[in-house]
């Protein structure tokens, strides 16, 4: 049908955020020629809003951190639902990752005697995020971005051509993994600026997509976040692990409008910010769980003295893990005792002084002056949570990043699940990008250079199928008459983010989540009615009809999911099942597509298109449960677990 | 220039604001300048009243000078020197301030459009900016920093000179006096502001640990810098101001006031 | 909530041609200019194209031009118009447009290519690198930047003379070799790379008239001018400018041959 352009590589890399960019320096130093594929231009990704830090256990502000300290936050922060063998590569091979970045370049901020400076954040029990003032994202972005073009720069030496070795496609939008039988052969994608096709054929293919946050309506991920790299996974037939905790981090803007749910970082709280409801209260102290009862300090006297002297004195609450600081907001605001926007109070303006706040704070200062007319150094920003983070993702091997069922195919980032259990701690997704990006990057271009010359095809009708699909939106108005008129695309976005914000939200009901997957089968179909104008040069209308499907399938997956886990854990909090259950505590839920045959989609409203699974976990290696005091273990694991 | 690929957009710019007011404002503030100071320097009269000089007119290098005792005379150009003797050292703080990071921009700005003001076409076909001659003069900046600097030196010394009355007697001060302290407080911020001297004073290093005392320089020749602007329009103004003050009172216009 | 029905002009059109549309669309209490625009593609003109990312001032994507001055998109805030004003949004000028507000930013893409990167001292292995904060605080300024391209869009060296694109790498980039030229650890002069005199010679430092568009246009309020350029100038006249510079290196070089 089509003549598409075809090119050929060892590993395509789909994302250029920090995860994408990390496998496409891996995978390029090991030999693979790549190519790298995203949505914006090169250097844009969202790992650039993140502000606080990378964790890493250097040890340099506190000599007493070690990975087996990170490796403990980081599952208890989780629920002990972690993969915990990502847990522990994480944990130890964090140092090393952000050390590489100085030998590229970064500059982060530094301590007294020259080392990388950290910084304290929530769940972390020593100060451990390397940071560069709140705008770590964009020097982790900067420094991989500015590595890619020394590689290439080396390539233009040898080869006299920028390109021949790693290539970054941007403005693309790959719709399509393509295989070969079980394999991965290639991807099949689209120039958002010409609307031209193309297929990049390659063995190995690296999903570095990032997260689902635009299915939601308040949010503080861009617009890229729909989800791509986990629908690309489904479609290939990749299971999705544990799709019901998606994070709201607690701290997002709530005024105005226009900027509702773009974040706070959580540094404003670690530098000693606090949180008070409208009655002037620091309400968090009413809100420590039992199982953190006593890392938290119980006096806001105590609290406040943790950020001088933290070895004699217990943390503030205000730094509890994010899931608990979502849910005590929500609580407040729903008990009337909210700022007059609908938030609560964040303060750093009677807490520190404004020169310091400008300091450590720049950008905070920067986006509350600019968007909100606030000056937080003379007063109190309103803040609510913020959907953030999805901690579920594409079901992976924990040392090679490869996605189970799929020979060839990689996932690394937010994409890929398991990492961070039921909740992420903050910093962990930096360190995450850039463990796992390495991780999936070798182990791609390793696969790629086993495959040799007898390389799966990219087989004509699959590319062809893939642009009927993409072309779709264009026929669309001239669709059968009895289907019902065309549908605007913004339109159907609107409305399912609205649905899952109201039925899937941070806090859950199953009454309300079946309400929200009946609203899901009828969005679906009504989005094969997606229609739009124009042509295909540069056509937003267009690209949004396109990853409608992604968000469709993606938030199917999430509200099967929290339906399915009647319990509360982490990112997934339902009012009719408040408490942690024990016995869920070795379950995760697999998502896969229901008919594995299928391209398009389908048009049953009932049946939905994603099966869910239930699987036993892996038991934790026995020494790295030692590193736990029994009675924390009580809580988390059931009896049989312990007995092991 | 508008290139075929670019957006057809046939207005030279879509500005809604002012934005001409502050290179007219620039150019005109410096011509009033240019016309004073041409107008008093080949005057060549009226830049002497005890104990007061012009600081046009000072050091004065030339034979034809008034006398001013203990004052900065150095007869370095004989009788055969007719024109004024402000011509000789005027050179020295004009070539400062032509070279100036800052003067530049106002007059590249406002007197050259080039740019008139920021996403305003300018009116030229061809540009090579600072890269050839004359222009790439402009690196020499630097030693018209430190001729500015005895330059400065001097006009202290004649600042000191000024606590003096008319008689040469030590320890009085008069209206005059002020303007001078003002006008030569003004001179040096400008000057030590210089981007040149910040880059010498510890600009040019790349470990500022390593050199502490530099460092602490810089930071404060750099809080200067940042008002670099400000200061040379200030200094320009009192400058100006201080040698009309001697023509007033050396043409007759009124008596210095006297403190004590 | 207060809203208005405001005037906007949008330039439409691709490479053949084009011209400025007018629009009347509803504005909301603290909405920004890239919210009407998008309120534009959901309600009247749904291929609109116009290029965006985080919509909080942190990825320079939506850089285009608001009433003829170079701005990003997301952080205009409309309050500082008033209701009454007719609001002009047209692509950046100085690249080549692709489509209504897209424009062709490859030009930035090729001079960062063309700036060596940073060269890492040897001997000093990852976790060896040690640097005081007072080192480090220049390059950092300069590493806020968030690639707008505003900086490069309004430098009069390029927007108004399409012919000196080849022979210069603009703020941004002049900017970058100042970063790297002032990097505590950067060993590009051990390895023969003067990156001072490489800046002049080959990156077009000397085209700068330093008339401030670029610090006047950062969203991040990086003094580009006073802190990258001018201290580049004068390194560069160190080298290339400075006879007594020069000489002193000259005599050292001599003494440092005899053995």
């Amino acid at each position: 049908m089509s003549v598409v352009d075809r090119q050929e590589w060892d590993v395509v890399v789909v994302g250029a955020g920090g995860a994408g960019l990390r496998a496409a320096i891996e995978a390029r130093e090991r030999g693979a020629r790549t190519a790298v594929i995203c949505k914006s231009l090169f250097g844009k990704a969202h790992t650039v809003m993140a502000e606080g830090g990378i964790a890493a256990a250097m040890g340099n502000v506190n000599s007493g951190d070690n990975w087996q300290t990170h490796f403990r936050d980081t599952l208890r922060g989780g629920k002990f639902l972690n993969q915990w063998r990502m847990a522990e590569l994480h944990a130890r091979e964090a140092p090393q990752r952000v050390w590489e970045l100085e030998t590229w370049g970064a500059l982060f901020d530094r301590t007294k005697d020259g080392r990388i400076s950290q910084r304290n954040f929530g769940g972390h029990e020593y100060p451990r995020l390397a940071h560069v003032g709140d705008r770590t994202g964009l020097e982790l972005i900067r420094t991989l971005q500015q590595k890619i073009v020394a590689l290439q720069q080396e390539d233009f030496r040898e080869t006299g051509d920028h390109e021949s070795r790693l290539k970054v496609f941007q403005e693309c939008t790959v719709t399509r993994v393509l295989k070969e039988d079980e394999k991965v052969s290639g991807v099949f994608g689209y120039e958002r600026e010409s609307g031209r096709f193309f297929v990049l054929e390659a063995p190995a293919v690296v999903i570095a997509t990032g997260g689902i946050g635009k299915s939601f309506k308040v949010t503080s991920n861009s617009w890229e976040y729909t989800g791509d790299g986990h629908a690309l996974a489904l479609l290939a037939g990749a299971p999705l692990l544990n799709m019901e905790f998606v994070q709201f981090h607690p701290t997002g803007m709530v005024w105005p409008p226009s900027v509702k749910g773009i974040l706070v970082t959580e540094s404003v709280r670690g530098d000693g910010g606090v949180l008070r409801n409208s009655e002037g209260k620091r309400f968090m102290f009413d809100y420590v769980p039992d199982v953190f009862k006593e890392k938290y300090a119980e006096s806001e006297e105590e609290g406040d003295r943790w950020y001088e002297d933290p070895d004699h004195n217990r943390r503030p609450p205000e730094l509890l893990p994010r899931d608990e600081v979502a849910r005590a907001i929500n609580a407040e605001v729903k008990a009337g005792r909210g700022s007059p926007h609908g938030g609560v109070f964040l303060d750093v303006s009677t807490r520190m002084p404004a020169e310091v706040i400008k300091r450590r704070l720049p950008s905070m200062y920067h986006q509350f002056k600019e968007l909100a007319d606030v000056d937080i150094t003379a007063e109190a920003m309103e803040v609510g949570p913020t959907c953030h983070y999805v901690m579920g993702g594409i079901a992976v091997d924990s040392d090679s990043a490869a996605a189970r069922g799929v020979p060839g195919l990689f996932a690394a980032g937010e994409v890929a699940g398991g990492m961070h259990g039921s909740n992420r701690l903050g910093g962990n997704s930096l360190s995450d990008l850039l463990v796992f990006g390495r991780r999936a990057g070798r182990h791609a271009a390793e696969y790629a250079g086993r495959a040799g010359t007898s390389r799966p095809r990219a087989d004509d009708v699959q590319v062809d199928t893939a642009a009927a699909e993409a072309l779709r939106p264009f026929s669309a108005e001239s669709g059968e008459p009895d289907e019902g008129p065309p549908e605007n695309p913004y339109t159907l976005h609107q409305e399912l983010q609205q649905a899952m914000n109201d039925l899937v939200g941070i806090i859950r009901r199953a009454p309300e989540m079946e309400q929200a997957l009946a609203k899901l089968a009828e969005l679906r179909v009504r989005a094969r009615r997606a229609g739009v104008e124009g042509h295909r040069q540069f056509n937003p209308g267009w690209h949004l009809a396109l990853d409608l499907r992604n968000m469709l399938l993606v938030s199917e997956c999430v509200a099967r999911a929290a339906l399915e886990r009647t319990e509360s854990r982490g990112g997934h909090t339902r009012e009719d099942h408040s408490g942690m259950d024990r016995s869920w505590r070795n379950v995760n839920l697999l998502c896969e597509l229901a008919d594995h045959t299928d391209g398009l989609p389908v048009t049953e409203a009932v049946r939905g298109r994603i099966a869910l699974t239930r699987e036993t976990t892996e038991p934790i290696r026995t020494d790295l449960l030692a590193l736990f005091e029994k009675e924390e273990l009580v809580k988390y694991l059931a009896e049989e677990e312990l007995y092991e | 220039m508008r290139t075929g690929t670019r957006a057809a957009i046939a207005a030279p710019h879509l500005r809604t604001d002012r934005w001409w007011l502050a290179p007219a404002a620039t150019a005109a503030g410096l011509l009033a300048f240019v016309v004073y100071s041409t107008w008093r320097a080949l005057a060549n009269a009226d830049y002497y009243a005890a104990p007061y000089v012009s600081p046009f007119y000072s050091p004065c290098l030339a034979e034809n000078c008034e006398p001013m005792k203990a004052g900065p005379n150095w007869e370095l150009f004989g009788s055969w020197w007719g024109l004024s003797p402000a011509i000789i050292i005027l050179i020295f703080p004009l070539g400062f301030r032509l070279t100036c990071y800052y003067y530049r921009k106002a007059y590249y700005r406002g007197f050259w459009a080039s740019p008139p003001a920021c996403a305003v076409a300018e009116p030229h076909a061809g540009y090579t900016g600072e890269t050839r001659f004359p222009l790439i003069l402009q690196n020499i900046h630097r030693y018209f920093f430190y001729a500015a600097l005895l330059v400065a030196g001097i006009l202290t010394y004649d600042t000191v000179l000024a606590f003096r009355d008319q008689d040469y007697n030590w320890g009085h001060m008069g209206l005059g006096t002020l303007v001078f302290l003002v006008n030569i407080a003004l001179i040096w911020a400008y000057t030590i502001s210089c981007h040149s001297c910040r880059h010498i004073v510890g600009g040019k290093l790349k470990h500022f640990s390593r050199h502490p005392v530099r460092y602490r320089m810089w930071q404060w020749v750099g809080r200067l810098n940042a008002r670099h602007m400000q200061l040379a329009w200030a200094s320009l103004l009192s400058v100006a101001l201080a040698d009309l003050y001697v023509y007033l009172v050396a043409s007759g216009v009124f008596d210095d006031p006297r403190f004590f | 909530m207060s809203s208005y029905e405001a005037r906007f002009k949008v330039w439409r059109g691709d490479v053949q041609g084009g011209g400025l549309e007018d629009f009347r669309v509803e504005v909301n209490d603290g909405e920004v200019v890239l919210d009407i625009i998008h309120r534009l593609q959901a309600t009247q003109t749904p291929d609109l194209a116009v290029r965006w990312n985080c919509k909080a001032g942190k990825c320079g994507s939506c850089s285009a031009e608001i009433n003829g001055r170079p701005r990003l998109l997301c952080m205009t805030r409309m309050s500082v118009f008033e209701p009454d004003e007719t609001i002009t949004v047209t692509p950046l000028r100085a690249f080549p447009v692709i489509r209504d507000l897209v424009t062709d930013v490859g030009f930035n893409y090729t001079k960062a290519r063309q700036v060596p990167a940073f060269v890492p001292p040897e001997g000093v292995g990852p976790g060896e690198y040690r640097m005081m904060q007072e080192d480090v605080d220049r390059s950092q300024e300069f590493r806020k930047c968030i690639e707008c391209f505003l900086c490069q869009d309004v430098c009069h060296v390029v927007r108004d003379h399409e012919e000196n694109k080849p022979v210069f790498a603009g703020p941004r980039f002049l900017m970058r070799i100042a970063e790297l030229d002032m990097h505590p650890l950067d060993a590009a002069g051990e390895s023969g790379l003067d990156r001072a005199r490489t800046a002049q010679d080959e990156h077009g430092l000397g085209y700068c008239n330093i008339t401030k568009c670029c610090t006047e246009v950062c969203p991040e309020g990086i003094k580009i001018t006073d802190n990258a350029l001018i201290p580049m100038k004068e390194r560069a006249a160190d080298r290339k400018y400075d006879p007594l510079v020069w000489l002193g290196s000259k005599i050292r070089r001599r003494s440092s041959d005899r053995p």
